[in-house]
């Protein structure tokens, strides 16, 4: 066999293989219908829902309790979306938290890929499954910052820290709320996505999360009072700065001193 | 019995024996360093120093045994070892500037032989020659180092029933309070809801005392794993626990819960501080962190007109667990 035929050899072994593997797992892209309409609609929605949903959410979105192998031997189990509204799948959708990998990953914001027009299309298709929840409008303009610190602090911080630069609970990551609109940091303490738990409006009222909005729309630009923010994530980093530059002066010093009493 | 007394005696005169010969041998040698002039101040200074480390350490006991937040400062006790542990050293470098006869070495540090470590054991021995009160001085020195030992052991006490504990079972938690939130409005049981959680205090107490605070959270009734003796804890499967966590006191600020519990981490309250990680599931079990002990669980019942009322008192003292635990009383 010459160079150049195993060259060849590789190649087609290589594409083959390649295309093999792309086949087996259609849940790495978005299943599109053959024929899209110009505008949003339940019916695209449907359409969207059985091709990239139905696997982990059921038919309807009945939900699927157990994993089991769905179409293409893709393991699926999620929850019931009968009951969730408009709610819950436009924040998972715009964050681009859903579609899933893989049912055992966390969700996170990563690229969303379905075009505006998808999304409001899926929104109004599982919305009509079941009465729930509309998307909430807030204006975080009509609330107070000093309101805002106080309940962030209370609610929100401990896992997101005070600035809202995200973070970590046990046994999963907590993400920074530096890029997401007001609607999502809305929807999301109304849903509670993955591991957050739900705030109903008898726990923060609609004013009050306009306040935690505000707030956390006015630390994207902190007051960075020592002149550098460190990455604004708190006491870990600081105190790393601190003994970078204390803990070389200190050796310096005892160099000094130690030279010193010596001569 | 008989055989074990011989061999006594046998050692005994074997030890006898021993002594008497290094005595001869002592007596025979002629001295390496010169006998220096006792110095009277010097030992008065030495005594004196480790005089005031001994106080120091039984300072430390003392504060340590009289400790509280409000009377005694905790900085206390830093001082008092650190004192104990300064006027030691200073006892020793006057020992050894002023009492120990030195002996100048004029040529170089002689390779190690059986005869010379001999000699340097009665150099040793013989460097003490200048002091004359040989027994208050080992006396004294005994007795700081004995009392500051004492000091360093005492914390110990801490983990044996030495002193009281009863407040730390005090809170301001009885039978058929209500739970009330932030604003005084009493919690019903439809408004705790699954997958949120809440924060509630006794009605009518004082919502800074430790005590007081618990996280509310409703569970699926299946999923709870309490013991038998808490089966009625938990009305409708909702569950309270102190709100503050059992390894450094900072508040429960973080309830993980699944969406979709079948893939997803089950329920767990994690305090922020630490990561410490409890499970209400399983009356407070720690899963995760640094935490020493499980979270007091609360016991609820729901009167008749549906509002959220506690069982009795927490299951287990409240607060951090660390050495000044009992002073910080719970109600």
């Amino acid at each position: 066999m010459s160079a150049r035929t195993r060259l060849v050899a590789v190649a087609a072994l290589v594409l083959f293989v390649g295309t093999g593997v792309a086949l087996a797992q259609p849940q790495s892209g978005i299943v599109r219908p053959t024929f899209e309409p110009s505008a949003p609609s339940v019916q695209l929605g449907a359409e969207l829902y059985a091709g990239n949903c139905a696997t982990c959410h059921g038919i309807d979105g009945s939900g699927v309790s157990t994993p089991r192998r769905g179409a293409g031997g893709v393991l699926g189990a999620g929850p019931p979306l009968r009951r969730v509204g408009a709610l819950a799948p436009d924040l998972y959708l715009r964050l681009g938290y859903m579609p899933l990998s893989s049912i055992h990953s966390e969700p996170e914001s990563e690229r969303v890929l379905l075009s505006d027009k998808e999304i409001r299309s899926l929104v109004a298709y599982v919305a009509s499954l079941g009465a729930g929840p509309g998307i909430p409008h807030p204006a975080p303009s009509t609330g107070g910052i000093s309101e805002g610190v106080h309940l962030f602090t209370e609610h929100c911080a401990g896992c997101h820290q005070v600035l809202a630069r995200g973070g970590f609970v046990t046994g999963a990551r907590v993400p920074p709320l530096q890029t997401v609109s007001p609607t999502q940091i809305a929807e999301a303490v109304r849903v509670g996505p993955y591991l957050m738990p739900r705030f109903s409006a008898g726990e923060i009222s609609d004013s009050q999360l306009n306040s935690i909005i505000k707030y956390i729309l006015s630390t994207r630009h902190p007051d960075n009072r020592g002149g550098w923010g460190i990455g604004n994530i708190g006491p870990i980093p600081e105190g790393l700065v601190a003994w970078w530059i204390a803990a070389p002066f200190l050796l310096f010093t005892c160099r000094v001193l130690a030279k010193r009493f010596r001569g | 019995m008989k055989r074990l007394l011989r061999w006594v005696v046998a050692l005994g005169a074997l030890l006898y024996g021993r002594m008497l010969r290094r005595r001869r041998e002592k007596r025979e040698r002629r001295r390496i360093v010169p006998a220096g002039t006792p110095e009277r101040s010097a030992e008065n200074l030495v005594l004196a120093l480790l005089g005031v480390a001994t106080l120091f350490a039984i300072g430390f006991i003392v504060a340590y045994a009289e400790y509280s937040p409000r009377s005694l400062p905790n900085e206390l006790l830093g001082i008092c070892l650190g004192m104990c542990f300064l006027f030691i050293a200073a006892a020793l470098a006057v020992v050894a500037k002023r009492l120990v006869v030195t002996e100048e070495l004029e040529d170089k540090y002689p390779k190690v032989h059986e005869e010379e470590q001999l000699q340097v054991a009665e150099i040793v021995h013989e460097s003490g020659g200048r002091i004359t009160r040989k027994r208050l001085l080992m006396g004294a020195g005994a007795a700081a180092g004995g009392a500051l030992a004492a000091a360093l052991g005492t914390p110990a006490a801490s983990l044996g029933p030495v002193w009281h504990t009863a407040p730390l079972d005090q809170s301001p938690w009885r039978r058929g309070k209500r739970l009330v939130d932030e604003d005084d409005r009493p919690y019903s049981a439809d408004t705790i809801e699954q997958g949120s959680f809440y924060t509630a205090f006794p009605e009518g107490a004082d919502k800074d005392r430790l005590g007081a605070a618990v996280v509310v959270v409703r569970l699926d009734p299946n999923g709870l794993q309490l013991p038998a003796a808490r089966a009625t804890w938990a009305p409708e499967g909702i569950v309270a626990y102190s709100k503050i966590c059992t390894h450094a006191g900072c508040a429960i600020a973080l309830y993980r819960k699944p969406t979709f519990p079948t893939l997803e981490p089950h329920a767990a309250l994690v305090c922020p501080c630490h990561y410490s990680t409890f499970d209400p599931a399983r009356a407070g079990a720690v899963i995760y962190g640094p935490a020493g002990r499980p979270l007091p669980q609360l016991p609820l019942l729901i009167d008749d007109a549906g509002m959220m009322r506690a069982g009795g008192n927490f299951s287990g003292p409240v607060g951090p667990s660390w050495w000044a635990v009992r002073d910080h009383k719970a109600d």
